[in-house]
């Protein structure tokens, strides 16, 4: 007895309490990235082809899950069996009573395709133009040695659509908005003048899908005559083949490097199939684009705001309510935040720029919709309180000495805090956007009633004038997640998605943690130590 | 986080002086109705003056009814236990009490001909005349360059020469240049303690003051340190007028011309340090001098 009031009394006890806790909540933290990075990463290893014989017939597939037996259900297993244009489905589940001795047949294939998902199942012949070219074994070498050509052209039609053949479709737009304005004012020379140039780029637009047309048309030219494992056929054209793999024939490096080229794709391509396929570049780019944007703002915004309560402010009840009111923002649900940003920037300021510097272009909305400015603005809002809690924290914490070094001298009041104050309460200020991007990056609810889209047709960054298009509505990693999880018509087949999606939102925030730690060092060593 | 507080901490007074009944104590202790000042300082043009300036934080009287001179290009050191009010009459020279809420003065404070507190004084051009050295050396996060220039700069110099001249200038008169010459780009803050502290004088120099005003100097700077910022002290004499804080005694005596007794927020004797210091007028400065008290 006396021995354990001994120990509660030296505090023994309560350093492994802590100590407890502490490696409690680490490893809540490290299950949950754990969890993440494992049901994630896998998803890129090309797993075998299994082959099983049922009663309905052979099927061919990946075993993706395992259902033991519960009361009246018998023990089952999933089959990922694919080729969705023919059965319907992706997904299969067998009882295990009515499996076969499971076999690896090496030409087993798994096809990804830019439509309908994988198929899997072999290669029956390789044809072009309708005429058979090669059968068999012969066929699947041939295939392999022409896919990287193939793919090649894709890429090439792709970026026409998406870059000449967009760009012409804005100027011609351009075109039409201006020329709506001409009509208004009834100038006939103006008008001729236009239409020339409309007529101009027309000219330009049909030439372009001219040579778009053969394009595709040499893309279709080989085609791919599929088998499924239970005697079904399909013609499939070579052009919409994105990779071919012999699951079950092939070495470790083989896989790794499948591995790593489904990996590049998913980081640095555009999705497809309703998202549930394809890479998930835009939305990294927006989400990094929105968090910038909301950087930009949120800085001034919450050190104007903290200089003028913390600095000039006489200190009083006012003050004091102000403050409680800035600290309480940050407790307003995000969703209430959206739906200010909705009301307020979109409709309200949207609105009226519309109707200010783009009424030629009404009823279609330029700045009166969701679009990466308003996010941003919101975002600013939803995080302001906490630069400002962090900026006067940080201003309080310069010492006086300092300051009256510089009023001594004959300063002023605001040339001391711009020349002394501020570059001290710099690393402050930072830890507060920090905060304020760690907030920001995974905040969803209040975008999509902002700005952000399941599928953005073009980027807020690009290379036609202005460069910068903050008009534009975006992709957004964490909207992502939810879009492809819960919205998509084939989650099953996209879960994996939502769990690489999820890892990669939280690189993203991290490594912009990081580098805004990185800008932190660096101008702490400048001033020589800090208190932050 | 703790904020500071803007207002300086009262230092309790430790005063192991005789009680007053026992008839020790002359009867000017209570209310000196004249400082006693040695005629001396009186005939050299003054600098500064002060007259019957009484001080007040809050309810609080910090400083009563003191009137002083301070001679052009002469060191005067205010002396005076702990929370006698020596630093708060300092801050007075430049208004740096201003800062502090609910400071209120009263009387005349005179730089050459200029009244500090008249209604309508210009604060900011006041402190360009009256350079301040703190107690704890406060160069600013910035190169050795820009500390100097930093007064400069506020007053909308850009002219990179001219910085550079002045930067040299000041950086000579408080003995730092050949230390510092071929690292000017370098932090402040890799300095030591007593270039740091000759740095904060370098800085103050730079805008021309006409009264240096230091706070306790060396009270943070080992011997070697203290006796080079003295010999500054000495050599500065011939261009500045020199009000500096101490508690070291031997300090006043080395460095000061004239010195300032304060007690309890009264000024209780001023003259030429020498005579203070061998036959001070005063029971209560022999008694503070020589260590009986304080």
């Amino acid at each position: 007895m006396s021995r354990l009031t001994e120990r509660f009394r030296q505090g023994g006890v309560f350093v492994w309490f802590s100590g407890t806790l502490l490696a409690f909540c680490l490893a809540m933290i490290l299950s949950l990235v754990g969890y993440i990075v494992a049901k994630g990463m896998g998803y890129f290893w090309p797993s075998p082809l299994v082959q099983v014989q049922t009663t309905e017939g052979p099927v061919l597939g990946e075993i993706t899950g395992h259902e033991p037996a519960r009361r009246e259900e018998t023990e089952k297993i999933q089959f990922r069996v694919g080729n969705r244009d023919i059965y319907g489905q992706d997904f299969r589940w067998i009882p295990t009573a009515e499996l076969g001795q499971p076999q690896y047949p090496k030409d087993a294939l798994l096809i990804e395709r830019l439509e309908y998902g994988p198929f899997i199942g072999r290669i029956a012949s390789l044809s072009r133009e309708g005429q058979q070219f090669a059968t068999g074994p012969a066929a699947l070498a041939e295939a392999l040695q022409r896919l990287p050509e193939a793919n090649r052209q894709r890429h090439h039609i792709q970026s026409i659509e998406k870059g000449e053949v967009g760009d012409l479709n804005r100027r011609i737009e351009k075109l039409r908005l201006s020329r709506r304005k001409v009509e208004a004012s009834g100038d006939a020379a103006a008008q001729q003048a236009l239409e020339a140039q409309v007529a101009a780029l027309q000219t330009t637009y049909d030439q372009l899908q001219t040579s778009l047309e053969t394009a595709r048309a040499e893309a279709k030219a080989w085609t791919l005559n599929l088998q499924t494992a239970d005697g079904k056929v399909k013609e499939w054209p070579l052009g919409s083949v994105v990779r071919v793999i012999p699951a079950n024939d092939l070495t470790g490096l083989g896989k790794l490097g499948i591995y790593l080229s489904r990996l590049w794709e998913f980081v640095a391509d555009d999705p497809r199939e309703s998202n549930t396929e394809g890479g998930i570049f835009p939305a990294i780019f927006g989400t990094v684009m929105m968090v910038l944007v909301m950087s930009i703002l949120v800085v001034p915004l919450g050190v104007i705001t903290a200089l003028y309560l913390r600095e000039y402010a006489k200190q009083g009840w006012l003050v004091r309510a102000v403050r409680v009111a800035v600290n309480n923002l940050a407790g307003v649900p995000s969703i209430v935040f959206g739906v200010f940003g909705l009301g307020f920037f979109v409709y309200g300021l949207g609105g009226s720029i519309d109707k200010l510097f783009f009424a030629e272009s009404l009823p279609t909305p330029t700045y009166g919709t969701g679009g990466i400015l308003w996010a941003s603005l919101t975002l600013a809002l939803l995080t302001v309180p906490v630069v400002v809690v962090a900026t006067e924290e940080a201003l309080g914490a310069v010492a006086r000495s300092q300051r009256e070094a510089s009023l001594a001298m004959g300063a002023t009041k605001w040339q001391t805090l711009w020349n002394v104050v501020l570059p001290s309460a710099t690393p402050g200020i930072l830890t507060g956007l920090i905060l304020a991007i760690a907030r920001g990056a995974g905040e969803v609810a209040p975008l999509m009633l902002t700005g952000v889209v399941k599928l953005a047709p073009s980027m807020p960054l690009d290379g036609t004038f202005p460069f910068f298009h903050l008009d534009r509505k975006f992709m957004h990693l964490g909207f992502h997640i939810y879009d492809v999880g819960f919205q998509s018509p084939n989650s099953e087949a996209a879960k994996p998605m939502v769990f690489m999606a999820a890892l990669l939102l939280l690189l993203v925030v991290v490594l912009l943690n990081l580098f805004a730690l990185n800008l932190r060092r660096k101008l702490r060593e400048r001033l020589g130590g800090s208190t932050f | 986080m703790e904020i500071e507080d803007p207002r300086p901490v009262p230092e309790p007074v430790h005063l192991q002086m005789p009680p007053p009944e026992s008839g020790l104590r002359p009867a000017s202790f209570v209310k000196p109705d004249l400082p006693l000042t040695d005629p001396a300082v009186l005939t050299s043009p003054t600098m500064v003056q002060v007259e019957r300036l009484n001080l007040f934080y809050g309810q609080k009287q910090a400083l009563f009814d003191v009137d002083l001179k301070v001679a052009r290009n002469s060191v005067m050191s205010f002396i005076g236990p702990s929370g006698c009010g020596k630093s708060t009459l300092l801050r007075c020279l430049n208004r740096m009490n201003d800062l502090i809420d609910d400071v209120r003065v009263e009387g005349r404070i005179l730089l050459g001909d200029t009244d500090l507190y008249a209604p309508g004084t210009d604060v900011i051009a006041l402190r360009k005349r009256a350079g301040m050295v703190f107690q704890k050396s406060n160069p600013f996060p910035k190169s050795i360059f820009e500390n100097v220039a930093y007064g400069l700069r506020i007053q909308g110099e850009s002219d990179r020469n001219v910085l550079a001249a002045s930067v040299e200038r000041s950086l000579k008169s408080a003995g730092l240049w050949e230390e510092v010459k071929d690292r000017l780009k370098d932090s402040a803050q890799g300095l030591s303690g007593g270039q740091q502290q000759r740095l904060c004088i370098a800085r103050a120099l730079a805008v021309r003051p006409e009264v240096i005003l230091m706070d306790e100097p060396c009270s943070a700077l080992d011997p070697i340190a203290t006796a080079r910022v003295e010999e500054l002290i000495l050599e500065l004499k011939r261009e500045f007028t020199i009000v500096i804080v101490t508690h070291n005694m031997q300090q006043a005596a080395r460095v000061s011309d004239h010195t300032a007794f304060f007690w309890m927020g009264k000024l209780i004797e001023t003259g030429l340090t020498e005579k203070m210091f061998t036959n001070p007028g005063h029971r209560m400065t022999e008694d503070y001098i020589t260590g009986r008290f304080g």
